[in-house]
């Protein structure tokens, strides 16, 4: 990581204490945890103090960490029953009241200092609320209010103090958060013309899930920490 | 007297000024505008969802299709992802490749830019000269990827494939005679080096061209001039990049402050305007026109000089050659490996951000060190620029909003994803 960023880095571990956590972040880039109920007083804080004025919010975005790290297809064992696409696919019918795993889904901003030329990443997890529920920004950055909708409408994060917390990518009327590692690739409605009703209708999907290329983790030595080095490409 | 109240009128998303499928929902006072509501997503086919399906090369192509009209510029930001990632660094010749064809798309997203914003406020004849320019460029993208459009051409370590030395040629048909042809012709003579430093020699005098018909055109300052104007602090709370944050006054540029590829050792000026309106916006973008034109001279200079590879000689995520494939057992396996499962990419994040010709596009990658992206988010210009729609048009005329949308330069390509 460069000089620059270090110190960048120091000064907000020294303003912010406990409310953010640094992360060992790849790629030479920046990366802060900040807890949920600090958010709000340290987006304003970096916005506005003159050593960090990130004016800027590039970037807002929900992601679902459910699946993280797991393999589709194993094959560190052989089998006896040889060889498939090996994928198994259970329907998971999602809980609609159990609370999430805290670490499930996080709100990630990217930030950008067009004084100072810096980039900061934020990243909050939503903690077990199911709903999950993050203070809104866009009182800090106006450009927020999209980014928001579209997270809600995506992941179903609901953002309190939005001004307009609508659905902004899907259809009218579209029932789910599509982005969501538990929302099937295919869907589960399709829409086609019914001949005897004369209109459109919807109807549950007709087509099976299918992968074409499982997805594979493979322990590669090039890739240990002790043998890359940190922000080499940084 | 009958009271009059507002009343709601439904723009789009059939409607050629709303560039593409943007449902623009206007409550009017008369003719003047009270609130914008764009309704987006009749575009979105979820290919963030998509590239999470699929080894990560496979998803280059859906690059292409985001902003339908900077193809190659969204590719780059997506393989930069990648590569940081990786860690590698694609060879110098690849680099150079990549800003030039960068630059051919900056030139061809404005050119088309211009022709649209032209045609909807009433200057017909720019489309037909923009179009004119386009096809040239066009065939510079057939001439290296085979197609003219989705050129999936850039690949982490470099690019697909090396210059060609020969351009397509025109035919002899009915409509154009052997006569004609052998002028259509006569710059395509040469390697696509040659095509494409004729072209940068023939481009300034069509800007000027350009600036004829517009700059001093007493009716295009009337449709631009005081039009949708954002002061600089605005356009930064509104997350604005590119020629919209540059149009309101702030020198801000990724080719310069954030330098990727062989940007920093272009000689290139950063064109800033000065009242944030929709006219400084299209001085920004004739300026840049200019100055993609000399990065373009300067990159054809220094790739004739320097023969060399375009993608690095590691067969862990570029796929080896054909004859070495078919000669060589273990350039067999690569090739099996890479175009059935894919290859690995470390556990990590990375943002990538490029000067894409509407602004910052940015590629949010996480990989969990699988064959597949665990989340790929695009941070697409035209989104944040369009959600400022209420703000830009709000009191402005019905026929300003038309004006506004061009200046945006919105795509719903890569606004909907």
């Amino acid at each position: 990581m460069k000089e620059r960023y270090k110190a960048l880095a120091a000064s907000i571990a020294a303003r912010f204490g406990d409310a953010v956590r640094q992360v060992d972040s790849s790629c030479g880039e920046l990366t802060f945890e900040v807890s949920l109920d600090q958010l709000l007083p340290v987006c304003i804080a970096l916005r506005d103090e003159n050593s960090f004025c990130f004016e800027m919010l590039i970037d807002l975005c929900g992601i679902d960490y459910l699946q993280y790290g797991e393999s589709e297809w194993q094959t560190d064992s052989a089998t006896d029953s040889g060889f498939s696409r090996g994928v198994s696919r259970e329907v998971v019918i999602p809980d609609p009241v159990a609370s999430y795993d805290p670490r499930r889904f996080a709100v990630v901003y990217h930030l950008l200092s067009v004084q100072h030329n810096y980039r900061l990443r934020l990243r909050v997890y939503t903690g077990e609320a199911n709903p999950p529920v993050v203070p809104s920004v866009v009182e800090v950055w106006s450009s927020a209010n999209w980014y928001e909708r579209e997270a809600f409408d995506l992941y179903g994060i609901l953002f309190r103090g939005h001004p307009d917390l609508r659905r902004i990518l899907t259809d009218y009327g579209f029932i789910g958060h599509p982005f969501r590692k538990d929302f099937p690739l295919v869907g589960n409605v399709e829409v086609k013309y019914d001949p005897e009703q004369r209109r459109v209708v919807y109807q549950p999907v007709s087509i099976e899930p299918r992968t074409l290329v499982p997805k594979t983790i493979r322990d590669d030595n090039r890739y240990a920490p002790e043998i890359k080095e940190p922000g080499s490409n940084g | 007297m009958a009271e009059f109240q507002n009343f709601t009128m439904n723009f789009g998303p059939q409607h050629p000024a709303a560039h593409g499928v943007l449902r623009l929902v206007l409550e009017m006072d008369g003719e003047v505008i009270q609130a914008a509501d764009p309704h987006i997503g009749l575009l979105h086919r979820a290919t963030e969802k998509l590239a999470e399906s699929k080894p990560f090369n496979q998803s280059i192509g859906y690059m292409d299709r985001l902003d339908y009209v900077s193809m190659m510029c969204n590719e780059h930001g997506y393989v930069l992802a990648i590569e940081k990632l990786l860690s590698i660094t694609p060879t110098v010749r690849a680099q150079y490749i990549r800003v030039m064809f960068d630059e051919i798309t900056r030139i061809l997203n404005h050119l088309l830019w211009l022709g649209t914003h032209g045609l909807d406020i009433g200057a017909m004849t720019m489309f037909l000269y923009c179009f004119r320019e386009r096809e040239d460029l066009m065939d510079c993208y057939e001439a290296v990827s085979g197609t003219r459009m989705h050129a999936t051409y850039y690949r982490p370590g470099g690019v697909y494939r090396d210059l060609p030395d020969t351009m397509p040629r025109y035919q002899p048909s009915k409509w154009h005679d052997e006569k004609d042809v052998a002028r259509m012709n006569a710059a395509r003579e040469g390697t696509m080096l040659d095509f494409i430093e004729d072209f940068t020699e023939r481009f300034p005098v069509r800007v000027d061209e350009y600036e004829t018909l517009l700059t001093d055109n007493r009716i295009w300052k009337q449709r631009t001039v005081n039009i949708g104007v954002v002061s600089p602090e605005r356009a930064m709370a509104l997350g604005f990049s590119g020629a919209m944050l540059r149009g309101s006054g702030i020198e801000w540029d990724l080719r310069k402050k954030q330098p990727y590829e062989v940007y920093a050792d272009m000689d290139f000026d950063i064109p800033v305007g000065i009242n944030g309106d929709c006219y400084a916006r299209y001085l920004v973008r004739i300026e840049e026109l200019r100055q993609s034109n000399r990065i373009i001279k300067q990159c054809v200079k220094w790739l004739r000089e320097n023969p060399g590879p375009v993608i690095l000689d590691d067969h862990k995520f570029a796929p080896p050659s054909r004859v070495e494939m078919k000669g060589n057992m273990e350039s067999l396996i690569h090739h099996f490996k890479l175009f059935t499962e894919g290859y690995n990419v470390p556990e990590g994040e990375a943002y990538a951000a490029v000067e894409h010709p509407k602004g910052e596009f940015g590629i949010y990658l996480v990989s969990d060190g699988a064959n597949k992206p665990y989340r790929l988010k695009i941070r697409a210009p035209g989104f944040a620029h369009l959600s400022s729609m209420h703000e830009m048009v709000e009191g402005h005329m019905l026929a300003d909003v038309v004006a506004v949308i061009g200046t945006q330069d919105i795509v719903f390509g890569e606004i909907d994803r």
